[in-house]
């Protein structure tokens, strides 16, 4: 069924935060061969983008498809407060067990507001790591 | 070959965000500042994006020309520095940026015709975008 009043609604926030990245299954030529400079263990940072786009329909009494102060606050609790000057690899719980690549860290931002996002669909998430590399996820398994 | 054509234009307006059917109160807690009664404004962006296969001849999709002609004679002119509260489009319906987008979308599906038109996205700051596509996704 085409839904015709559709909206695709983004909010743009920014944080920084450190990460490096290790594979402990492998030697330590293989994590430097593989992940270049990024895996020295002291880490480094990035001020990352954060886009995320959310869908639904216009609200026909408000003319809304979500509140974005309630988008806005959502965003601050459960990635900002969590990652922003952070370092990635040790203080937030998913990156104990997983590589906080740029791909990794969008995966995780769709799994923390997939969880919490009731008024409206999550559609993509997209992650500048820099202003000329970012990753788009949209939920695909 | 089919190819998707962007064009960006810039537009300011004002706006109040306030619902006849609601009761001041619920104005008030639903819209926030946005309510506030002598309304504000923005520096809107607009982006129009195009599709269509490329001819053979020109190399283009559409003539940029036609395009921008269509969008400042129809979109710019008419929501630029205006109160869009006060304009029949908005006659009610809030003039969200959910709805301006909806809004403008359906105006340039009926005054372009010589691409498909496939999306409307607006900035309404620079931390806020919204989309239309008809029920079409938009994926870029």
């Amino acid at each position: 069924m085409v839904r015709r009043n559709m909206i695709y609604l983004t909010r743009k926030c920014e944080f920084s935060a450190s990460h490096y990245y290790h594979n402990p299954q492998w030697t330590e030529e293989e994590n430097r061969r593989v992940f270049g400079k990024c895996a020295n263990l002291n880490g480094h940072g990035h001020n990352y983008t954060l886009e995320v786009t959310v869908k639904g329909e216009i609200d026909a009494a408000t003319g809304f498809v979500i509140d974005l102060k309630q988008l806005k606050d959502l965003l601050n609790r459960e990635v900002l407060e969590a990652m922003d000057h952070r370092h990635l690899n040790k203080e937030v719980p998913e990156f104990a067990s997983r590589i906080p690549t740029t791909e990794n860290i969008a995966i995780a931002i769709w799994q923390r507001l997939e969880k919490k996002l009731h008024l409206a669909k999550l559609h993509r998430v997209r992650l500048y790591e820099l202003p000329d590399l970012f990753v788009d996820y949209y939920g695909e398994a | 070959m089919k190819a998707h054509l962007t064009r960006r234009y810039l537009f300011s307006a004002s706006h109040r965000l306030h619902a006849a059917t609601l009761s001041p109160e619920e104005n008030q807690a639903i819209y926030g500042k946005c309510n506030n009664p002598h309304g504000h404004g923005h520096n809107y962006a607009l982006e129009v994006t195009v599709s269509g296969p490329v001819n053979a001849e020109t190399g283009m999709v559409c003539d940029l020309g036609e395009l921008d002609e269509a969008v400042h004679h129809d979109v710019i002119e008419r929501f630029d520095h205006q109160n869009l509260n006060m304009l029949p489009d908005f006659d009610g319906l809030v003039p969200t940026t959910e709805n301006l987008a909806q809004v403008s979308f359906n105006i340039l599906k009926q005054s372009f015709r010589s691409a498909h038109l496939e999306k409307v996205r607006i900035e309404e700051t620079l931390m806020n975008s919204f989309e239309y596509a008809a029920g079409g996704e938009p994926r870029y």
